[in-house]
């Protein structure tokens, strides 16, 4: 039939091919289950089903809201049409100030609570992230 | 103003000989022996004048030139002389003009150095190489000029932005381009290798010498990055996944590929095509990265405010140098059919290129989870943002078996072999699962994983270690590269596994206390510098064994920009680093203190370290 060499190919390109087909599975599979989606105040405020996975919220830290404790910071993240609760324990970046932007990661207690695990720095006061961006450019 | 004006001009002068160069290569290509001399010295004028118009933005950073755009946007009169220097390059413009001065101080070595190649693979190596010069030419001139004017000029700039006033962060980006740009003459030559058939074991041993020399500075890049990262953002952590550290890994792992490639090239003459494609998606993935850092589309925390528009021009060019390398690859690149016969499984090019399988692996994945986000972006307007969990998910995994491979695959000889003493190799591989199990018994975290984990790296550190000692015939570069990576990934795993870290807010004088420490916030100082003011909080530590340690982390108010940054302070022993970061919330009397102890920290940067040593080991030896 085929000689030797040709099955060793064959086998290889097999071999290529179920690699690939694994790794193309396997990094879907944990994209779906790792990802985090970012929310505005107003799609929270909106949505239908409150997302129980990790999300991203976005907008701008209410003037006057942050209090702070021994264990615990909490502050008001605003899109200027809705805005949540957050509770926080954990390091603060360097620019989290009142009427300055902010991303918070966490998860949802309920429409007007957020708990956050995490809380994203900027490098630059000029900068402002995207989703932000967006966030506010629909008020 | 001056200084703009030869700048500018300089610039249009470079681009000239550009094309004066790609003119006389064309015309002169079939006749090419008088060309020689006439090339070198239009590249040396061409590298001449990029040089002045280098020299004279740093110039105007250098007297504060507030008349050139540039300078307004990333300077101020009352920085210190050293971050002026490096502020030319802290920005778009100037990083850009940087790429250009690197890629023709690059074309000009590799002319000088490469005498004794064939003329012609010479002069089309320097054509592609001016095709990309030009790109960045024109990039330059039309879409991100440093030399624009500002008139009236203002009296002050609006200074740099203060985190990047540091002074592993003012090396960092030559270092890395210089490792980006080594990778466009590898582009370049094996094109041009392609296009006249001449690959080849002696192509293979002098490209090795460029592939040696961009992954060196592309290695020691991203350790400075890293570095910064650790120290001056104040997350505590080394490296974050985020995607403006990942489209600097992506290029180090289809270089690392490469080099592989190169070496099994260099001795069996296989693989050819294989090495093509590395080299074209190298030097894709470097312009990549730039573009992809560049142009603002990173949905990162590092992203700096800028321009989307130039996005687009750096993306034509980009998928026009893709296109016209894809297109000589298929059109240009024969295999030579006869050298494929000799395989055996149970041989250093089989294991080399498992591990390659595992390295291109893990590169899609970085490459998955980076650009993922974006595509979603574009069609679906969704934001997402992939983190740590997906990659460590995906990756870790897989190290088993790689850092295996990575073992025992050098004990194997070329085409053929047995493995040698497996005794020896068995005997390590019971110590380290042993060593490993009675590290990991003692905490309870996901046990079985964390034991396989660690018996396969302490399995290749011993291994390698050992290898210092018996071999006769000794790659002592592999070795010590090798070792290095061990090293490196003993050190990560055992960082994650016995980091602690406490997060708390404190006013002054008040005291925390958990289990094994106590943290008492003693006072605060103040101390003014030159262009900010710093407060320096006074903490005493106590750990389990009562030793009280004291620590002095500080918070500096930038005037110009205004903006306030940390600066951890970090005790560093050999066994672990002791790291303290505070911030002030919003003028309130709270400080959010975040206090971590990680262990091996110091190993990890000496790893790298290590690791790019054997890399200059191997580029400096004779041939063997």
């Amino acid at each position: 039939m085929y000689g030797r060499k040709v099955k060793l190919r064959f086998l290889f390109v097999v071999v290529i091919l179920i690699t690939l087909v694994l790794s193309v599975f396997l990094v879907l599979k944990s994209l779906e289950e790792n990802v985090v989606y970012f929310q505005s105040p107003s799609e929270i405020n909106t949505s239908s089903e409150l997302d129980k996975k990790k999300i991203r919220v976005g907008g701008m830290v209410k003037k006057d809201s942050i209090s702070i404790t021994a264990n615990e910071i909490k502050f008001i993240i605003t899109d200027f049409k809705n805005e949540i609760n957050v509770t926080y324990t954990g390091a603060v970046p360097n620019l989290f100030e009142e009427e300055k932007g902010v991303v918070a990661e966490g998860f949802l207690k309920d429409r007007n609570y957020f708990s956050a695990t995490k809380i994203l720095a900027k490098h630059d006061e000029n900068y402002m992230p995207p989703e932000v961006k967006a966030a506010m450019g629909e008020k | 103003m001056l200084y703009s004006v030869i700048g500018y001009y300089s610039l249009i002068l470079g681009l000239c000989f550009s094309l004066i160069l790609i003119f006389f290569s064309v015309r002169n290509f079939k006749n090419s022996k008088l060309l020689d001399t006439k090339i070198l010295s239009f590249t040396f004028l061409q590298f001449f004048f990029v040089v002045i118009s280098f020299l004279s933005l740093v110039l105007s950073f250098i007297f504060s030139d507030f008349s050139n755009e540039t300078v307004f946007n990333n300077s101020h009169t009352t920085k210190p002389l050293f971050y002026k220097i490096a502020g030319t390059w802290g920005n778009h413009e100037g990083s850009l003009l940087l790429w250009l001065f690197v890629l023709t101080l690059f074309i000009l070595i590799f002319l000088l150095r490469s005498k004794n190649q064939p003329t012609k693979y010479k002069i089309l190596t320097l054509v592609f190489q001016q095709i990309i010069i030009i790109g960045f030419f024109v990039f330059l001139l039309k879409t991100s000029n440093p030399f624009n004017f500002l008139f009236p000029a203002p009296e002050e700039g609006l200074g740099l932005n203060p985190i990047l006033q540091d002074p592993a962060l003012a090396i960092h980006p030559p270092i890395l381009y210089l490792g980006y740009v080594g990778s466009s003459i590898i582009f370049s030559s094996s094109l041009a290798a392609t296009s006249l058939n001449l690959i080849t074991k002696s192509w293979a041993t002098h490209i090795k010498k460029w592939v040696l020399i961009s992954w060196i500075f592309l290695t020691l890049g991203i350790l400075l990055g890293s570095i910064w990262a650790y120290y001056e953002l104040g997350w505590g952590g080394f490296w974050f996944w985020d995607p403006v550290e990942n489209v600097s890994l992506m290029p180090w792992l289809a270089l690392t590929t490469l080099l592989h490639c190169i070496l099994v090239l260099e001795k069996k003459l296989i693989l050819t095509s294989w090495v093509i494609i590395l080299s074209i998606s190298t030097f894709t993935l470097s312009m990549c990265g730039t573009f992809l850092v560049r142009s603002g589309i990173l949905n990162s925390v590092h992203t700096f405010a800028n321009d989307p528009e130039r996005g687009l021009f750096i993306l034509i060019f980009l998928f026009s140098l893709i296109f016209l390398s894809l297109f000589i690859f298929f059109f240009f690149h024969k295999t030579n059919k006869d050298t494929s016969a000799s395989f055996f499984w149970l041989s250093k090019e089989t294991s080399i290129i498992i591990n390659n399988w595992f390295m291109m692996y893990f590169l899609s994945v970085v490459l998955i989870g980076t650009v993922y986000p974006i595509f979603l972006d574009v069609l679906s307007s969704q934001k997402i943002s992939v983190g740590a969990p997906f990659y460590h998910k995906l990756i870790i995994p897989f190290l088993i078996p790689f850092l295996l491979m990575m073992a025992i695959g050098p004990k194997l000889k070329w085409i053929k072999s047995n493995l040698e003493d497996k005794i020896y190799l068995i005997i390590l591989l019971a110590i380290s699962i042993l060593l490993s199990f009675l590290i990991v018994k003692n905490f309870d975290t996901n046990f079985l994983l964390n034991t396989i984990l660690i018996s396969s790296a302490l399995y290749l550190f011993l291994i390698t270690l050992r290898d210092f000692f018996i071999r006769k015939n000794n790659n002592i570069s592999q070795n010590i590269a090798h070792f290095g990576f061990s090293l490196l990934i003993v050190s990560i795993l055992f960082n994650n596994l016995f980091s602690t870290e406490i997060i708390t807010n404190l006013k002054v004088g008040e005291t925390f206390k958990s289990e094994n420490t106590k943290i008492v916030f003693e006072g605060l100082n103040q101390r003014k510098e030159k262009n900010y003011q710093s407060i320096i909080g006074n903490f005493s530590i106590q750990n389990s064994k009562g030793k009280i340690e004291n620590m002095l982390p500080e918070l500096r108010i930038y005037n110009q920009p205004n903006i306030v940054t940390s600066e951890a302070d970090i005790k560093t022993t050999l066994i672990s680093d002791k790291f303290i970061v505070i911030n002030l919330v919003q003028s309130k009397d709270y400080f959010n203190i975040r206090y971590q102890v990680k262990p091996f920290m110091i190993w990890i940067w000496f790893s790298v370290v290590l690791i790019s040593f054997g890399g200059l080991i191997s580029f400096i030896k004779k041939k063997v």
